[in-house]
């Protein structure tokens, strides 16, 4: 059988002497819709962070594909294939979607690619393929527009259109559906469903569960920085512990 | 040309050539509040080897650049260890020390400055300014300038994406030194004297404020506001003291209209739509 495409291995993580992941473990498949899931605060934002490298584990691996990346710089990882969103947008608030979505590119671009004026150029290959990206998910209105005069909804999506420009195999998402309206979370679904469909396998954290049974075949559930299920989202519903951590300690 | 405004024209390109040397750096949101020290190492570079070596002009402004980029590079890695105002700090302390070896050392003059022998004419200063206008405006366009206008809005995400946010800043400072130094060893050449005391304090700050007020979202920022803070002043036959004051209005109005420079990006897109409608809007 084929690597998994991520696999967090015995994960630890502490800040001071708060501890925030204990321990973790858990897999995702190529291919698969797996979803992390947790009441405020359980590490799962911490754990992306661990997994993108912004933060250094205290002790475990993080393999992508077979590979383990714990010596790899936060900045070579998205060439690897893997690329992310945030739990709070971070568009790039000066640039224009059409340029917020080019950078996205960028991990892809050779020393030559730095140096053609593509800004400039009326016919340059990455802005016609960041134009394409946009076009193809709906999104074509937005092109030139300033991100800040967007609707919170939409620049989500163009987050998640920045990380596709990178080709990734794996995207993880921290909470998309978050200050969602119903239509919104509606188009959000279809969006990942076609972002699946390319051959891009999803991690996101979520809090909104229609959402997560919807889209999602595996999850992770974590509390208090420790992992306490890990298996089909149809299991959830059943687990002694899921029910403890969602419900209080008398459920 | 009459005397005067080649003059004009003269100091024009040195102070346009010098605020894109910040506004380089500015690009990728960090503030040099030491551009009269870089600067003043091209002047005096350019003074020094002038008289000691008797070398070429062309040569001694690619040297004035030279030596400006790679002060610019070294003094960028104690610098980048410090943030915001702290950088601001960091880079004014290193004009007055730049200053203060000047005054203090007998080979460069002292506070009596120094004459060259070699000079150039206002055509040098032209070329000069148009060439390192087309350059930043080059840069700019590149996918190294969107790299350098990600790190100024994001440096997390913009590592994130891939963006070697290190690189970028070591290098906007080296080649802020390396316009410093060439609009340095163009004043020394054009002026045939250097002192000290013309690279002092508030050239560092109005250098700052053409750039910050002339905006840095786009190329255009340093231009405008190189060109309107030199210019006007002296359409209007002002003094120094004037200077201060109308420095001093356009701030605070500028901070309550225009908090993003008198050119944006924004400004530029409406105006280009307006010049060619036509023309579907990418950027
Ligand atoms: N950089 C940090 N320094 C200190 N504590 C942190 C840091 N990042 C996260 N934490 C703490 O770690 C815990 C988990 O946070 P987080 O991973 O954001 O949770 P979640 O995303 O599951 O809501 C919280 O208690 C938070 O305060
Ligand atoms: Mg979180």
């Amino acid at each position: 059988m084929a690597d998994p495409i991520l696999q967090i291995s015995s994960v630890s993580k502490n800040f001071g002497g708060v501890v925030v992941l204990e321990d973790v473990s858990f897999v995702v498949e190529a291919g698969a819709r797996h979803a992390l899931i947790g009441p405020n605060g359980a590490g799962k934002t911490t754990m992306f962070n661990v997994i993108s490298g912004v933060y250094q584990q205290n002790a475990g691996d993080v393999l992508f594909a077979g590979q383990n990346i714990n010596d790899i710089p936060s900045r070579k990882r998205i060439a690897l294939g893997m690329a992310r969103s945030f739990q709070n947008i971070r568009l790039m608030p000066h640039l224009s979607v059409t340029e917020n979505v080019m950078l996205g590119q960028h991990s892809q671009a050779g020393i030559l690619d730095l140096l053609k004026p593509i800004m400039v150029m009326p016919r340059a290959h990455d802005k016609e393929r960041a134009v394409e990206l946009l076009d193809s998910f709906g999104l074509e209105a937005f092109q030139g527009r300033s991100v800040s005069e967007l609707p919170y909804g939409v620049r989500k999506k163009i987050e998640v259109v920045r990380a596709l420009m990178a080709n990734p195999r794996l995207l993880l998402l921290d909470e998309p559906a978050a200050g969602l309206n119903v239509a919104e979370t509606a188009t959000l679904h279809d969006f990942l469903v076609e972002v699946a469909e390319r051959g891009v396998t999803l991690l996101l954290v979520e809090h909104d569960m229609p959402f997560v049974n919807k889209l999602c075949e595996t999850v992770t559930v974590m509390n208090f920085g420790r992992r306490i299920y890990d298996g089909p989202v149809s299991g959830l519903r059943e687990d002694k512990n899921v029910l403890e951590a969602y419900l209080g300690a008398d459920a | 040309m009459s005397g005067y405004l080649s003059g004009l024209i003269g100091i024009l390109g040195i102070n346009i050539i010098f605020a894109y040397s910040i506004y380089v750096t500015a690009a990728t949101g960090q503030l040099n509040l030491g551009g009269a020290g870089f600067q003043a190492i091209g002047a005096y570079s350019c003074a020094v080897l002038s008289e000691m070596f008797g070398l070429s002009i062309p040569f001694l402004l690619l040297l004035s650049t030279i030596i400006g980029a790679t002060v610019g590079f070294l003094i960028a890695f104690p610098i980048l260890r410090t943030r915001g105002v702290y950088m601001v700090l960091a880079t004014f302390a290193f004009a007055e020390i730049v200053a203060g070896v000047i005054l203090n050392s007998d080979s460069l003059g002292g506070p009596t400055g120094l004459v060259l022998s070699d000079y150039i004419e206002t055509d040098v200063i032209i070329w000069s300014t148009i060439g390192v206008v087309v350059f930043c405006f080059y840069l700019m366009s590149t996918r190294i300038g969107l790299a350098m206008r990600a790190v100024h809005d994001d440096e997390a995400v913009a590592d994130l994406l891939g963006v070697n946010r290190r690189a970028v800043q070591v290098g906007a400072f080296a080649i802020g030194g390396a316009l410093a130094g060439l609009s340095g060893g163009l004043y020394a050449l054009y002026f045939g004297f250097v002192e000290a005391q013309y690279f002092n304090a508030f050239l560092s700050i109005f250098v700052l404020l053409y750039v910050l007020i002339g905006g840095t979202q786009t190329a255009w920022g340093a231009l405008i506001g190189a060109s309107f803070f030199t210019l006007v002043p002296e359409l209007l036959r002002m003094g120094d003291d004037w200077r201060f004051f109308i420095f001093g209005v356009i701030i605070v109005v500028m901070m309550i209209w225009r908090p993003e420079g008198m050119v944006t990006r924004q400004a530029i897109d409406r105006i280009t739509l307006k010049l060619f409608p036509v023309v579907r809007r990418h950027g």
